[in-house]
Formats: structure tokens, sequence, C-alpha cells
């Protein structure tokens, strides 16, 4: 792999620059009105996405993380385009993108979806796969399409012999890689991967989170990874955003929010997390399943599972605040950053200097 | 420990399919003692699934049980009909299965299906049956159980789903429970509670489990004893700790290196190469020596017997020293 198979998207610029993506109150709603609450007069909105500030950094690698119906997988599709936003507003570089994306718009930002058996049409081989994309986007000269999309197989480790394979001669892991190039072919800013690794098996796995990780370093791609896996989250980014219900809850640079969670959700997150090292003892983390996002409580959404929550909580909605000692840390709760008594979680965190109890 | 409840002794499980004979299981032995809980791990393909539904009695229909034996209180349950095994089932072994959504039936209220058990393996009365139900109901946690009785399986969270198949599996108060990755498809907080819960249900009703997953954190959260499957074959086992801290099989320390480990963030993970071998027609000698950096030429002719090591572990691979020398080596790097 040479990192002059495929050229880096615009040159970095130097450093201190804006943001690469911004979201700005961006909201994503779905109507889920049944027959009987129509008749009702009831207003029955489904908001998967409710007020997201985000930014993303050239060349960063930033973590989305949440539960199952946090609505970071809508967050994803919403900054891809892939579904209009209801509220707020997305700029590429500081230009705010129309609802219709131009082409040129839509090439910079691309997306690497979970499950690579359903992400991928079953009846175009590689070579149709990637032409048809190089063509519709005027990537490279047609002339080139076809050294091009043999770069692009070699780029994520795989041959020129899977160019005329149907997406069925692949295992899980290299059809992952197939959709990885198809991604990388438009030579986009951004790649947004959507929990790639979690269909796939353990020792594939590894495969495809060092290609990223790989591809990161010479493309010097900006990376948006989705995972429920923080042990992933850890090895390959550098920031972490937590979602719950819709909201970013916590954002800050991936060591500093292990070791030093704000939000008792992210704390309760961490102690969850199934380790080697420490077997089941106390409480749950979390108690409880989360509310609906058809139904989400007053004040703190995450009030009803909070083993600290006050009166306040029910009352005021807390905003994503940033801590003053650390600029690049931000949390959405009443009590972050104070020095509040607040119960211990579980198995809590070891600073990375101490030795881990494995070794 | 009390003798062993469950032994598996030499099991094959073939599945005739139209490109020929796959030995998804291929002399597999463990044993798991009273009140004990013993994982098994492996990657698809692996045979673990195939073991689980081997000891259960619910093969699909291509495969059948070949050789071996499986014994329940030294009862052996492969020649049992599925009128005797009925009578096996529900009383002394259930399952708990990955997707509950798919293994409850949706027309049927909860309250019932946990009730059903008892009604028709233990001749309980109606009444006495929903009884039991309610307390079983209480026990894994699910809120307002009188009112939740009385509601569908999709009124129901998928955690809360997975605790009504606890319930259900816990009905007629069996002696094993066997797990098929009853965690993954849930999230990590619900996934952390039901763990929780079926280590604090093993301590208190002293129930055993056979635990299959793909995780091995997950399994070092429940269970005691760890047993690695390849190929259809077991490669490793011993103490669950142990055996995750100190493979002894190339094939468990690959999957160690390559999973990322939240306690331990290396540079970059190591995947173990090439692809699961094929079960129609497998690699001579051990299974393994394809995809192994220590095989060696006998790896490729002599098929590595499960050899007893000290502390109750044991191992299938001829130079298992060699996993030894790349973890001090590991060690003294650092």
């Amino acid at each position: 792999m040479t990192a002059s198979a495929v050229p880096a998207p615009a040159p970095a610029p130097a450093a201190e620059t804006g943001p690469l993506l911004t979201a700005r109150g961006l909201s994503v709603t779905f109507g889920a009105a049944s027959i009987v609450s129509r008749l009702r007069h009831e207003e029955r909105v489904l908001r998967a996405v409710d007020g997201v500030d985000l930014e993303i950094r050239r060349g960063e690698a930033l973590a989305l993380v949440g539960e199952s119906g946090s609505g970071k997988s809508t967050l994803a599709r919403a900054l891809t385009g892939l579904i209009p936003p209801s509220k707020g507003e997305i700029a590429f570089e500081g230009r705010v993108l129309p609802a219709r994306r131009s082409r040129s718009d839509q090439r910079r930002i691309q997306m690497v979806f979970q499950d690579p058996y359903s992400s991928l049409n079953p009846r175009m081989t590689v070579a149709s796969m990637l032409s048809e994309l190089l063509r519709v986007h005027h990537v490279v000269p047609r002339s080139e399409v076809g050294s091009f999309s043999r770069e692009l197989l070699d780029l994520v480790g795989l041959g020129e012999e899977a160019l005329p394979a149907y997406p069925r001669q692949f295992s899980g892991g290299q059809r992952q890689r197939v959709a990885i190039a198809r991604a990388l072919a438009l030579r986009p800013d951004i790649l947004l991967a959507d929990e790639p690794v979690s269909a796939l098996d353990v020792s594939v796995q590894a495969t495809i989170l060092n290609l990223l990780r790989d591809l990161r370093a010479e493309l010097g791609l900006t990376l948006m990874l989705i995972s429920h896996n923080l042990a992933v989250v850890r090895h390959l980014c550098d920031r972490v955003a937590v979602m719950y219900l819709g909201r970013i809850i916590e954002v800050a640079p991936t060591e500093t929010l292990f070791s030093d969670p704000q939000h008792p959700y992210t704390r309760g997150l961490l102690a969850a997390i199934p380790r080697i090292s420490a077997p089941v003892e106390e409480a749950p983390a979390v108690q409880g399943d989360p509310p609906s996002p058809l139904r989400i409580p007053t004040g703190c959404r995450f009030r009803t599972r909070c083993p600290i929550a006050q009166p306040v909580c029910e009352q005021e909605d807390p905003a994503l605040t940033v801590s003053a000692g650390a600029p690049a840390h931000s949390a959405a709760c009443h009590f972050a950053f104070t020095s509040l008594p607040v119960p211990v979680h579980g198995a809590g965190h070891q600073g990375e200097d101490q030795p881990s109890p494995s070794q | 420990m009390t003798g062993s409840l469950l032994e598996v002794r030499d099991l094959h499980v073939q599945i005739a399919t139209r490109r020929g004979i796959v030995r998804a299981v291929d002399g597999v032995s463990f044993e798991v003692p009273r009140g004990e809980a013993m994982g098994l791990v492996g990657e698809s393909g692996s045979g673990k699934s195939m073991t689980l539904r081997a000891i259960l009695g619910v093969l699909p229909t291509e495969a059948r049980v070949t050789s071996g034996q499986v014994l329940l209180d030294g009862q052996d349950l492969v020649p049992l009909r599925q009128s005797d095994l009925n009578r096996i089932r529900g009383p002394k072994m259930s399952m708990i299965f990955q997707e509950p959504m798919s293994a409850l039936n949706p027309v049927m209220r909860v309250g019932r299906q946990i009730a059903e058990g008892p009604i028709v393996h233990l001749g309980v009365g109606n009444a006495k049956a929903a009884q039991i139900a309610l307390d079983l109901m209480r026990r894994v946690g699910i809120p307002d159980p009188e009112r939740r009785f009385r509601a569908y399986p999709h009124e129901f969270s998928g955690g809360m789903r997975q605790r009504v198949m606890i319930a259900i599996a816990l009905a007629c108060e069996p002696e094993i429970i066997l797990c098929d990755e009853p965690t993954t498809a849930l999230d990590v907080t619900i996934q952390d509670q039901i763990l929780r819960l079926l280590a604090r249900l093993c301590r208190e009703s002293g129930v055993s489990l056979v635990f299959v997953t793909h995780d091995l954190p997950v399994v070092a959260q429940v269970c005691q004893q760890l047993s690695v499957m390849y190929g259809g074959k077991l490669v490793e086992s011993g103490p669950v700790r142990d055996v995750l801290h100190e493979p002894r099989h190339p094939y468990t320390l690959g999957l160690v290196r390559s999973a990322p480990d939240f306690d331990d963030v290396r540079e970059s993970l190591v995947p173990i190469p090439g692809s699961p071998p094929s079960l129609i027609s497998p690699p001579d000698g051990c299974r393994f020596h394809p995809r192994c950096k220590f095989a060696e030429q006998d790896c490729q002719v002599t098929e590595p017997p499960l050899r007893l090591l000290a502390g109750g572990r044991a191992t299938a691979c001829l130079h298992y020293e060699r996993c030894i020398e790349s973890l001090e080596a590991e060690r003294a790097a650092q």
C-alpha cells in the first residue's frame, strides 16, 4: 500500500483552521402517527436526533457512541445527506450545505455501512460497482477507470483478481474491504463508518480496524466511527462524542473521556463494558431500559435512569457546556465539572500510567 | 463440586450438504460440574452452536450425531427419542437463545409462556403455574409483573424479552441451562444487566450453565471454565482467566491479540492471518497449522490430541511452549 495510490483529498491546510464539518442545532424527526393518534389529534413525533451541535476537524478520528436508538446512525445519515434534517444546518468547511446536495458535495462525505452482506449489490461485480461510481462522479478520465480501480483494491488489501468477482464470492471481511474501497473511490474528505466491524468475526475485525487506521495515516482521511464497542473506539479514535436519546451528552478527547467521565451516563457506559480482568460483582452500571424517543423525559433526558438525579434535573434541560478547566471537554449534566459528591460506579477506570491487571 | 452434571464424550456431528459431509463437531469432549458455568468460545463455523444443539437434541434436520455420548447425570441423551427428551428438557435442562423475539411466541401472553413449562412438564395447575410465573418475573427483574404478565412479547424491549427467556428457562428449575449468545443482540448497558442477572441466578440456585459466545470479555464475566473451539474441535480448556491471560494454544493467543481490549490499548491489533478451515475437507494434522505462526513440520502431519496440563488446563497444541515463550518475550519488551 502506498500513499500515492489514491491522491489525498485537498491538501490539509495549515493547522488551526475551522472545522471540516459542522452540525448546528441538527434535528431529525420522523412522523410516527398512527390512525388512532391522528383521530385523537395527538402529536406523535419520533425525535431520532434532537438538537445536535457537533464539529469534526480535518484529519481527526471522532467516535460516536451510544445505545441502539440513541440516534447515532440517523445522525450519520443526516450528515451524509441520506436523510434530510428537519431542523438545523450542516456546514462543510463553513459553507452551509443545501438539503439537496450537489454531486460534488455528495462526493465529499462517504459512508461505510454495518452489514457488508446487504450494502453491496449482489448482481454487480466489483469492477462494475467501482467503474459506475468513477464514471458518474467523473473522478478520473474514462481511460484510467481500470487502473484506478486496481489502485483502490490494492489500497484496501485486495488484489486485482477481486475485480471480476461478485459480492457472494467474498468473505465478510473481504466484503467490508470492497465497501471501503467503494467509499474511497470518490476521494472523500470524510469517511463515516457505521459499526464497520460488528457483523464480522473477532479475528477478522482486527484486519478492518487496522486497515482504517492505516488509511487514516496514509490518506490523511477524516474519520467518524460509530460504534457501541468502546474498546474499538479507544483503539482508533482521538475524540469521543456520547449520544443519548438523540442528543450529544458528552464530548472529550478519548483518554480524557475514559479517565475522567463527567456525565453519569458515560460513567455507567464505561462500567458496563465487559472486562477480562474484572468479574461481575456489583449492581448493574445503568439500571433500566432507555426511554422511547417518542416520549423523551422532561428536563434532563437521562434523569429516569440517573443514579444522582435531583429535582432540578426534572425542571431544566442541561445544555452541553464546556469545562472551565479543559476546553476540549464538554458535558450536558447539571453536576458536571463540579466537585459534588457523586456515587462512583463499579469497576471504574485505571489511568494509562498504571499497569493493567492483565500484565 | 459433586461430580460432573454434564459430560460430553467424543461427540461427532455431521451435516450432509450437496458439496459433501460437513464435520461440524469432530470429537469434542468436556465436562460441566454441578453449579459451574462453562464458556464455549469460537468463531462462526467453529461448531460451538452445533455442540449446544446436539446436547439439547435440537439439531437441524440435515445434521445428526454420528458418534459420541452426551451424559446428563449419567444418562446418555443421544439415543433417546424426542418424546423421551421432552421429559428431560424443561425439568433437567433448558436453553436461552440469541434472538428472544424469534424464540418467543408472538401471539401468546408472556405470563402464559412462562407458566407453560410447569404446566406441561411438572403437571402444575393453572393457578399455581401463574403464581410461579409471577415469582419468576420478579426474580429476573421485570418491573410491574402483575401488569406485564398479560403483555405480549412485542410490548417488551430487547432486554426485557431476554429476561422473559431467562424466566422461561428457569421455570421448571432445571439443573443446567444452555445459552447461545444470549447477549449478542443487546446494548452494552443491557448486556451488563443480563450478565449480572445470570451470574446471580447461578450463584443463588446452583444451576449450571454452558455459555456459547464469541466475545471473550463476556465469558470472563459469567463463567469459571472456558473451552475454545476451532474447526469443530476443542483446542484449549481451563479456568477462564488463566486461559485468557496465559493462553496455551496459538489460536486462543490469536483471538486474545486480535480483539481490542479496553484495558490494554496496543499500537495495532494482530489479526489471525487466513480464514477458518473448510469442515468438508479440513487440513491434515493440526487444523490450525495453515494460520499458525508457530507451525512446524509435524503440525502438518500429526493431529494433536488434547493434552492435560497443570492447573486443570488442557491444550491441543504440539508446541504450546511457544505460546509461553511468545508471552514472555512480549512482557519483556514492555
